[in-house]
């Protein structure tokens, strides 16, 4: 991260008594005990407290507090519930954290419209949780969704377990209201399908705090499925459960989610859930939704398939309990690795077809590096989380396991895939921006950001190579 | 007429980057079926010589072509995997009157061109992937890529589908397919009033069985559903309970039919009359059909209430006032602009967008933004 601006560190007493001026005493902390609770999110390993942390309680207190940084000259980090596992609300010494999760009102309910307007500091489940006595859901279902918020779901456009069939926040978002870095508010998209104009909602989803904070939204909303059931298929390796999931797309057969788990993974989830998953080098959960007849239809077309390719084993559930029995293991994935040490989880993505090649080359890299990695992924979209393995309190550990995470996500992208299909840029990937995009490519996005944020003071030092922005932070990016 | 037809990427970015030196407007040219070409300023750059499918996947459901390759020819190709683009984009000619080969897939990018199933399935900009392009300078740009989950940096894909043209040209486009549903079947039930068209329609889209289109015309709601059969069968005996109304059944190729008429507007073909298409909020869709039918002229309700087509000739300031978000599509004689001007904010980030994308503003000039209406031009 750059160095703290000194001349605002030094300017700490009137920016705190300026902020305290617009905003009610208790929207605001500025004592160090307090604000060590802001210094990173689920991204551990960096950490820095910053100079205040506001948490406003509507539009008007986010936008007066934006008024003041700007006056000010300081810099903004937008935080929703911290479960960024990129860094992406990370502070500096010299940001302001404005944090959105006391916006928490649901505020419109129109299920002949179909969709749910919200303060954006809800959670992702406590939307659904609203919708379920209507029969409706919000279907993006990122796995932090039950601490996450809708701010930080729009700001990243989180993805989850069941976006194969549903897609991701921007498939399922209508409105934002939008607090720009000036304190200016604008409303993009409407309660009306598509918007006339330029799509400014399908460019600020997945901005990750560049371009401004949302404080208010309009999400799609559908009926809930009738049901849900997984089966379990495992494989004598990695290219015929690979072959298996691309074959069950191109049959017709649309599953919600197709989960991946390797070998690593398994023996991991068994010692630590005992779930009794077969002994095998890869298990397939695909789920499958719709009335039983529905659900019967599809899981036939998938025996089919699968026993084709000869698997180790094929477990259908035939009740609740055998499904919950089925999905607790890949549930349980991240605590159980969590328990044999310290973990990078990644999210390159890559196309289906190119899954058994990159498992394969994350094993070489692994046997590289000497660090183990486990696989557990969306495997019907090619969204990898590869979890790399490593303990912090050795020195030196930590940065041979962000080095090996490098070669991964570019390996990734070499595949044809992406540095990340969900988690974001942030500062985990800030770096590796060069392995995906040309410099013309990433001057485009600058240029924009430019536009939104001309200073630069938004959430700073995040997805853009440093040297590359450099220009565009000091106010001389742009026209050629 | 002078009219730039060039063969490749590095051909088109030179030719925008001398234009760009020149600030030479372009009028930025498909197919040609969106009828907008005559009544903008300057030379055509066609985008029909970067033509061809570069990738298709069907296990993948992913597709890469060319920005000029023709839809027609995409549809075809999907269709032999028994897959489609699930966004079911619309063909204008007959609405248009124009004689021209037909949209390409970076026209109907472009204009995010979705019809009835976006009800289910989400319009055209839900569906891209990635894109390659050239900006007014000239410069050669990707965005996106070919996977179905990506968040790496600015989404420009999603900005870019319907843009109409104003920020960039598309020379590549890699879009997602979808399994083609072998059974089509669509249920209608005639006599009814835009507001008890409305409920009927609500009703059935708070059940979970996806009905994938709902239109309402001429006093008749059309429900569609579409899936393997089995599944089909078994949604339509529990609509019909949920219904318990008369209802008309169309199967197969007759419903096929039916849905290509309301996808690419067949009702619609009288150029002497003005054509509009109006966005509102899906519950309020009823009362303004109502109020629009009441001014006389054709009206088509859409995506469950989201999307009004109307032919007719009231006043184009009168439309507005019931709709803001009114588009004209076909002028026939009128001159007011064709989309309608942005709140304060949004016109300047917009404004701003074309700037960054497009310094020397030669690309559609004054189709979008309000500000200088395209009436200037006819």
């Amino acid at each position: 991260m750059p160095a703290p601006d000194p001349h605002i560190l030094d300017r700490r007493d009137a920016i705190h008594q300026a902020l305290a001026a617009v905003l009610p005493a208790d929207g605001l902390i500025t004592a160090p005990d307090e604000l060590r609770a802001y210094e990173c999110d689920a991204l551990t390993a960096y950490r820095c407290a910053p100079l205040a942390v506001v948490l406003p309680r509507s539009t008007e207190e986010v936008a007066a507090a934006m008024r003041v940084c700007h006056r000010m000259g300081v810099k903004v980090v937008p935080r929703g519930a911290g479960t960024s596992l990129a860094g992406g609300a990370l502070p500096t010494a010299d940001s302001v954290v404005i944090g959105t999760m006391r916006l928490r009102d649901v505020l419109e309910l129109d299920l002949e419209s179909r969709f749910i307007r919200v303060q954006c500091g809800v959670t992702n489940l406590s939307v659904s949780a609203e919708l379920e006595p209507h029969g409706f859901f919000y279907a993006p279902d990122p796995s932090s969704q039950l601490a996450c918020t809708i701010a930080g779901n729009i700001g990243m456009n989180s993805g989850g377990a069941h976006c194969l069939k549903y897609g991701v926040t921007t498939n399922n978002l209508m409105a934002a209201k939008v607090v720009l870095v000036t304190g200016e508010v604008v409303e993009f998209g409407g309660p009306e399908p598509g918007a006339a104009g330029l799509d400014m909602l399908g460019l600020f989803c997945g901005s990750e705090g560049q371009l401004g904070i949302v404080t208010e939204a309009i999400l799609r909303i559908l009926p809930r499925p009738e049901g849900a059931r997984p089966v379990l298929i495992g494989f004598g390796d990695a290219v015929t459960a690979g072959e298996c999931v691309a074959r069950i797309i191109r049959s017709g057969v649309l599953p919600v989610a197709i989960e991946y788990m390797d070998e690593s993974c398994l023996r991991a989830v068994e010692a630590f859930a005992r779930a009794g998953y077969p002994e095998c080098p890869a298990v397939l959960i695909v789920e499958v939704e719709g009335a039983p007849e529905e659900i019967d239809h599809q899981i036939a077309a998938i025996r089919e398939i699968a026993g084709a390719l000869n698997p180790v084993e094929f477990r259908e559930s035939r009740s609740e309990a055998e499904a919950v029995a089925i999905w607790k293991g890949r549930k349980s994935a991240f605590g159980a690795m969590g328990r044999l040490g310290d973990y990078l989880c990644l999210d390159g993505t890559v196309p289906v077809s190119k899954l058994p090649a990159t498992l394969k080359r994350i094993g070489e890299l692994s046997a590289q590096y000497g660090l183990e990695v486990a696989n557990v992924f969306h495997a019907g979209d090619g969204n990898m989380h590869p979890l790399i393995l490593f303990n912090a309190n050795k020195p030196g550990d930590l940065e041979k396991a962000e080095a090996f995470g490098a070669d991964i996500l570019r390996a990734c992208v070499e595949a044809g895939g992406c540095l990340t299909g969900e988690h974001g840029v942030g500062i985990e990937k800030r770096d590796l921006m060069g392995a995906q995009y040309g410099p013309e490519d990433l001057a485009i996005q600058m240029e924009i950001k430019s536009l939104f944020d001309p200073d630069w003071l938004l959430n700073p030092a995040k997805v853009y190579p440093l040297e590359a922005s450099a220009p565009f932070r000091a106010g001389k990016g742009g026209a050629a | 007429m002078i009219r730039h037809i060039p063969r490749s990427e590095t051909e088109l970015s030179a030719l925008i980057a001398h234009q760009h030196q020149t600030a030479s407007p372009l009028v930025i040219e498909g197919g040609g079926s969106a009828g907008i070409t005559g009544e903008i300023g300057g030379e055509i750059l066609s985008t029909t010589g970067l033509s061809g499918v570069v990738d298709y996947q069907p296990g993948e459901l992913t597709l890469i072509a060319q920005a000029g390759t023709p839809l027609a020819q995409i549809e075809a190709l999907l269709s032999q995997s028994d897959q489609c683009l699930a966004f079911e984009p619309p063909d204008l000619r007959l609405v248009l009157g124009t004689m021209a080969a037909g949209p390409t897939i970076g026209g109907v990018v472009a204009v995010n061109s979705s019809g009835p199933r976006r009800l289910l399935s989400g319009a055209c900009r839900d569906h891209i992937l990635g894109i390659r392009m050239v900006d007014g300078r000239g410069r050669i740009l990707r965005n996106g890529g070919r996977v179905m989950k990506n968040v790496t940096g600015l989404d420009l894909s999603r900005l870019l589908a319907g843009s109409h043209g104003t920020l960039a040209v598309l020379t590549e486009v890699a879009i997602r397919t979808l399994p083609r549903a072998p059974v089509s079947l669509t249920l209608a039930v005639s006599g009814l009033t835009p507001t008890a068209a409305q409920a009927l329609i609500a009703q059935a889209l708070a059940t979970p069985w996806e009905v994938s289109a709902a239109v309402f015309h001429r006093g008749r709601v059309c429900l569609r559903l579409e899936g393997p059969g089995p599944q089909v069968a078994s949604r339509r005996a529990k609509l019909l309970r949920l219904l318990g109304c008369e209802v008309e059944e169309l199967e197969g190729e007759a419903s096929r039919t039916l849905w290509r008429g309301f996808r690419d507007l067949e009702m619609f073909a009288d150029q002497t009359l003005p054509l509009w298409r109006l966005q509102v909020r899906a519950r309020d869709g009823a009362a303004l059909a109502q109020r629009l039918a009441e001014l006389g002229g054709e009206v088509l309700t859409d995506w469950s209430g989201g999307l009004i087509w109307y032919q007719g000739a009231a006043d184009p300031a009168l439309i507005r006032s019931l709709a803001p978000s009114a588009r004209l599509i076909r002028r026939a004689g009128l001159s007011t602009a064709r989309f309608p001007a942005e709140a304060e904010g949004l016109g300047r980030l917009s404004a701003g967008l074309r700037q960054v994308f497009d310094p020397a503003g030669i690309f559609n000039q004054g189709l979008m933004g309000g500000s200088m209406g395209a009436a200037d031009a006819d």
